[in-house]
């Protein structure tokens, strides 16, 4: 379990500087998200100043904030090797003349003090052109353990003030860890942080398991896995790492779950005879009420962010379609009509977008369209690429890339939901079914 | 319920050990090779029990008469000839009335997770229903899907493909009924 932070978001009341509130709406250190092609804005990050206790934090912590923002595709970096002027002490004025004269628009200093185990970092955003503080400083304190964590909310701060987006970098993703040729391959349930570092493993390898999904909280995951030899539900507590098997009729298949957005219900398919369908049940009670009735597969449902529709998909027209439904059943509208296979529906957590696996003319996408199926865009194409998981901010998807042939490999991959910044997403072997978790308390 | 369904699952547990002999589809190797978490032993009847020239025996019902069937892309209806294949597995289980049957259901790798699970149980159970309707007694009959998890040929081409999307009837001794 990772270490939790001791506080959070202490707000820092600088002495001596003018308390500036954030954002003048059209000052130049604005980067608006949008689908266009964008040039990345140019920042620099020196060292954080150590104020006590040794050791390497402030380059470490300093580095991991620059992977941060410069992994969005939206920033790049000043190298350390054109700075004209260094920064010595967290309270001194900044030069902002040096740092114009090397193009950093956005400045980012910080200080780390450390006691024992205990971590203390703070830091302060620079708009270089306006010569104005960007927002009050920051401080956060945890332990020498999760210092990546204090790092991510340094950058998970700079991304928000300068886009007007949530952050992203200080979450989780659980997924499937896979080794092995296709014919031989053992899977196993892992939790990693966003960009791959602090894996750890959940269960080991003695059985399939398949598409893990964090509780909205992120305290629980639900994952299928074959371990009485059958495939059925189970729910994962994080922090113990303690399973239970949700409640089943024997001899009925059990997968695809998902949370309801308050956590207290899981929906999830049942099959039984051969035929699929949704069924929602309580968490608190195990009691469960059938939400689908067809002959047709119907599978795959993820809830809308307020908790009142859940999109599904439906083979009932006779190929794979997206179908959106109200949260206690009843008529189902299709969403999806373009050419080709829609699969593995995913409400955005901000509601206004559904990701999608699309099969089309042998080629696999990740896809978005508005929840009334209009404005559908695909962002990926390969031989096989599914199950799109959102940021938390509803920026940026991850999926699963699978490679072609008899030496074929799964991986995960991270795209923007513009399309822009497709790369992988490093993990230390074969990798699928990613759950981005929300951003951590 | 809980001893009902502790029951079952030991059961199953037994059942699975004892396909791992009897199937190539089955993961006999390592631990845990019941719940197909291991190795996938892909050779043409490999540890099956008893031998081809004894048509009571399981690797005759796997060998001689064929324990699987082919399905077309994102189909679970039985061609003719799956027809014929499972006529002969309906006469050899109604013989042979000591051993019970797991039907697995699989899918090839074009298509999604969740769907190929749902499909491969399609499939699987499409099976089960033929040969229910041939006479063998539905409390013989098991189903499960692997969706595209299992695969036995991994090219990505047609070829492999359709060996893949399969169901395989595995037969098992003892009763599958608690």
């Amino acid at each position: 379990m990772m270490t939790r932070l001791l506080a959070l978001l202490l707000a820092l009341a600088l002495p001596g500087l003018a308390a500036q509130p954030a954002l003048a709406q059209d000052g130049p250190l604005r980067i608006e998200i949008t689908e266009g092609v964008i040039e990345p804005l140019p920042f620099a990050v020196p060292d954080f100043v150590s104020e006590g206790g040794g050791g390497d934090w402030g380059a470490q912590l300093s580095r991991v904030v620059a992977e941060d923002l410069t992994g969005t595709g939206l920033f790049r970096e000043v190298p350390a090797s054109a700075y004209i002027s260094s920064i010595t002490s967290f309270g001194s004025p900044v030069q902002f003349s040096d740092w114009k004269a090397i193009n950093a628009q956005a400045l980012i200093t910080g200080a780390v003090s450390v006691s024992g185990q205990s971590l203390t970092v703070k830091f302060r955003l620079y708009d270089v052109f306006s010569g104005q503080e960007m927002g009050s400083g920051l401080q956060f304190q945890g332990t020498t353990d999760g210092w990546r964590r204090m790092a991510h909310k340094v950058a998970d701060a700079v991304y928000s003030r300068i886009t007007g987006e949530g952050g992203y970098f200080d979450s989780r993703v659980v997924f499937v860890s896979e080794q092995g040729p296709k014919d031989d391959r053992r899977k196993r349930l892992a939790i990693m942080d966003y960009d791959g570092a602090n894996i750890q493993y959940l269960t080991d390898s003695s059985s399939i398991v398949l598409a893990p999904r964090f509780s909205p909280n992120g305290d629980r995951v639900l994952y299928t896995s074959y371990e009485t030899g059958f495939p059925r539900i189970y729910m994962l507590d994080v922090g113990s790492v303690q399973r239970r098997a949700l409640p089943e009729t024997p001899g009925n298949m059990t997968f695809a779950p998902r949370f309801s957005p308050d956590g207290g219900t899981v929906v999830f398919s049942v099959e039984q005879g051969g035929n699929t369908d949704i069924y929602a049940m309580d968490v608190a009670s195990g009691s469960t009420r059938r939400l689908t009735e067809a002959p047709s597969i119907e599978t795959g449902p993820s809830f809308s962010p307020d908790g009142s529709k859940i999109v599904f998909e439906s083979d009932r027209s006779g190929t794979q379609q997206l179908y959106v439904m109200p949260a206690g059943g009843g008529q189902a509208e299709r969403i999806s009509f373009g050419q080709g296979r829609y699969g593995t529906p995913v409400w955005s957590p901000r509601g206004d977008l559904i990701a999608f696996t699309k099969q089309s003319k042998g080629r696999f996408h990740i896809g978005v369209m508005r929840t009334d199926g209009s404005e559908e865009r695909l962002l990926t194409a390969s031989f096989l690429d599914e199950g799109p998981t959102w940021a938390p901010n509803g920026r940026v998807i991850m999926f699963t890339r699978e490679t072609q042939g008899a030496s074929g490999q799964a991986s995960l991959y991270s795209v923007d939901v513009s399309g822009r910044n497709l790369k992988p997403v490093r993990t230390p072997a074969g990798a699928s079914d990613p759950s981005w978790g929300p951003l951590q308390q | 319920m809980t001893m009902r369904l502790l029951s079952r699952a030991v059961l199953l547990t037994g059942l699975m050990a004892l396909a791992a002999c009897t199937n190539p589809d089955r993961f006999a190797g390592g631990a845990g090779g019941m719940n197909g978490g291991a190795g996938a032993g892909a050779g043409m009847g490999a540890g099956a029990a008893g031998t081809v020239s004894d048509p009571t025996s399981p690797v005759y019902f796997q060998q001689a008469i064929g324990d699987r069937v082919l399905f077309s892309v994102d189909q679970s209806s039985l061609t003719p000839e799956a027809q014929t294949t499972l006529r002969g597995q309906a006469e050899w289980l109604m013989t042979n009335a000591d051993y019970t049957a797991v039907i697995e259901g699989h899918a090839d790798e074009q298509g999604t997770r969740e769907y190929n699970l749902a499909l491969g149980a399609r499939r699987a159970n499409a099976v089960r229903e033929f040969l229910v309707a041939q006479g063998v007694a539905p409390n013989r009959l098991r189903t499960v899907s692997y969706g595209k998890e299992r695969p036995i040929e991994i090219c990505s081409e047609e070829a492999c493909y359709a060996k893949n999307r399969r169901a395989v009837t595995v037969i098992a001794a003892g009763g599958l009924t608690s």
